[in-house]
């Protein structure tokens, strides 16, 4: 495995502009993240603190009021932003897939489970219909589905939430993806169907070499599933590093809190430790660092100056004043 | 104070011109529960299991096909229409989506007032009293009773909701997922307002959520449900410790860990909850269990005590 990143973001920022240019949405602003070959990435955050932006910005399939402002995205050593739509179009689906959440809504109803997972096939790697759907139905096959040639010609409206993710997952790995994107990708799952989930998201990582990112807001997910996590607010990456390390000594107030407020199996009723207020609203941010006013150990400098990102340890930045001077 | 005896709920499944019954669907069958003044009843179960059924039958929303309900020692089905009042005024509700509960139309004074003004008869005066109390007994300033629903965040909406089952000072509060519409970090602010709430005015709570460790945290007593029929009772510390019943052992293992050291035993079921049309027969979990044998897939196990718990299996007769 080489040194260089597969997937790198430095300072990448996306502003949403409203209609006569009078309000700007910092959904994502200055982010450096970096994902290497076959790393698992976890990026959490409440919702509103653009970590959907941000996967949407890494595929370029932002709507038409955002816009990447500034700060540069490579993939594989090439400039994704300098790509033009026809090049993206072979990149996305083929090179970086992604995973949403509603798997209903990202199957269309009108089509048979076999032409949709066929169809990246067909439109990548200009396979024929009869290829293509053999080669379908290997990848739900992959995907554990029980009687795949039966499947194949149903809808996806007799298959059952648990079946029609793993589905949407095999469309996503049709074309051997170097990264696959999922965002949110169990929320509207229950909790052993999620299970089973996550772990056929491990093994198919480690069968294909997938390097992946997940979107959540469950710090749970991060905890069992990921290599490396970056934690959002209010589109800005507060603090990241190795997920184990930002378990056991998180620098940022919020990281600290985010931990402590969940609750524990077998814990006992200790109480929690909420997080008082709520996340800012995106167009009118705060003086100083964003999470100041919620923030339990603000002191002066936060209230007019937003913390740069900086190193508490290497690979291990935190936009927080008092990371700086601290006691590490 | 309130018990639920072999409580069933079956809804009719009909089918074709005539509306012809064929079968039923077996959303509850057969559970039995108990909660007292000031504990909580957890209830946990994947959907389909059952859980929001028996809540809609606490809350009287939804009449029983069998099985009874007693309040107080009283069973409901033999109440009179003033004691049946008393009883739906000492149960309320606190449901998933606050955008979705509260109207949009009226003010959050107007909201949380309602419950007053169609139960009791109180002057303005006395309601705006009672409503600036409730208000600041979740927590939010008085000022709030002049606003929209629209003017809050979730986590102030959810308090709104709070507010207005509080007003006709319930005995019972059933909470269907009150806090997965939330954000995290919010989460834990009104978990933390519902145990002060709990401990403050002696409420009862039937506790209704997915995820687990919000159960087990909030919980005294927790049921697991599965198809309908509860499989395993008892102490919340117990049963989160120990699961013993091979499906709530399987949900254990599956929910999400708070710390990447916390390594749980991996139990990965294999299919899915089957319909509750037409349940498995003998034990409902028989064809997904790990541990089954040929027993299981004959004869149905009964909730029987072992280990300090009650459990629905096999595995455990003779057990104590």
């Amino acid at each position: 495995m080489s040194d260089r990143p597969l997937l790198e973001l430095d300072h990448l920022s996306t502003h949403y502009v409203t209609a006569r240019g009078t309000r700007i949405v910092r959904a994502v602003d200055e982010v450096s993240l970096t994902l290497r070959a076959g790393e698992t990435l976890g990026i959490v955050g409440e919702s509103g603190s653009g970590k959907t932006t941000l996967a949407l910005s890494i595929l370029r399939l932002l709507p038409p009021a955002a816009h990447i402002v500034g700060g540069a995205l490579r993939f594989d050593g090439e400039d994704l932003l300098a790509k033009s739509p026809a090049q993206m179009r072979h990149i996305r689906g083929k090179r970086i897939a992604m995973i949403l959440q509603d798997p209903m809504a990202s199957l269309n109803p009108l089509f048979t489970v076999g032409d949709q997972v066929a169809e990246p096939v067909r439109v990548h790697e200009g396979v024929g219909r009869r290829r293509a759907w053999s080669r379908a139905r290997s990848l739900l096959a992959d995907v554990r589905i029980p009687v795949p040639d039966q499947r194949l010609r149903e809808f996806p409206h007799q298959m059952s939430g648990g079946m029609r993710q793993r589905i949407v997952g095999a469309i996503a790995i049709s074309c051997e993806p170097r990264i696959l994107i999922a965002d949110e990708p169990t929320t509207s799952l229950d909790v052993t169907i999620q299970a089973q989930y996550l772990k056929l998201l491990r093994d198919l990582q480690r069968e294909h070499g997938l390097a992946l990112i997940f979107i959540t807001h469950n710090l749970g997910i991060v905890a069992r599933m990921c290599d490396t996590v970056a934690v959002m607010y209010a589109g800005r990456v507060i603090e990241s590093g190795p997920v184990r390390r930002i378990f056991n000594a998180p620098a940022h107030p919020y990281t600290q809190a985010l931990i402590e407020s969940i609750p524990r199996l077998g814990a006992g009723p200790t109480r929690l430790t909420a997080i008082d207020g709520q996340p800012p609203d995106l167009a009118v941010l705060p003086a100083g660092c964003s999470f100041q006013p919620r923030c339990t150990r603000a002191i002066e400098r936060c209230r007019h100056e937003a913390p740069p990102a900086i190193e508490v340890a290497p690979g291990h930045p935190a936009r927080c004043w008092l990371a700086d001077q601290s006691k590490r | 104070m309130i018990e639920a005896r072999d409580l069933t709920k079956h809804f009719p499944l009909r089918r074709g011109l005539f509306a012809r019954v064929e079968g039923a669907v077996r959303a509850v069958d057969g559970v039995s529960f108990t909660i007292d003044s000031g504990r909580t009843l957890g209830v946990v179960g994947e959907s389909g299991c059952g859980k929001s059924t028996t809540a809609k039958l606490i809350l009287k929303l939804e009449e029983p096909t069998g099985g009874e309900i007693r309040f107080d020692g009283q069973p409901l089905a033999g109440l009179g229409a003033e004691e049946l009042r008393r009883y739906r005024r000492s149960v309320q509700a606190v449901f998933q989506d606050p955008f979705a509960s509260l109207n949009p139309r009226m003010r959050v004074g107007q909201i949380v007032a309602e419950p007053l003004v169609t139960n009791e008869i109180l002057d303005g005066a006395k309601v705006r009293k009672r409503v600036a109390q409730l208000l600041d007994l979740v927590g939010l300033p008085e000022r709030a009773a002049d606003l929209f629903p629209h003017e809050f965040s979730g986590g102030q909406r959810q308090r709104i909701a709070i507010a207005r089952a509080l007003a006709l000072s319930p005995r019972l509060v059933v909470l269907d997922e009150p806090v997965s519409a939330l954000d995290v970090s919010i989460r834990a602010q009104i978990l933390n307002l519902l145990t002060d709430l709990q401990r403050d005015l002696g409420l009862a709570y039937l506790f209704i959520a997915h995820d687990l460790a919000a159960v087990a945290h909030m919980s005294h007593t927790i049921a697991v449900m599965y198809l309908g029929k509860i499989v395993e009772y008892g102490p919340a510390k117990t049963i989160a410790s120990e699961p013993r019943h091979p499906y709530t052992q399987a949900l254990f293992a599956a929910a999400l860990p708070a710390h990447p050291d916390e390594t749980r035993e991996e139990i990965i079921l294999t299919g899915e909850v089957p319909s509750p049309v037409n349940p498995p027969g003998g034990c409902r979990f028989h064809p997904r269990c790990p541990h089954v044998f040929g027993r299981c897939s004959v004869e149905v196990p009964l909730l029987r005590g072992a280990h300090g718990r009650e459990v629905a299996c096999h595995l455990y007769d003779g057990v104590r």
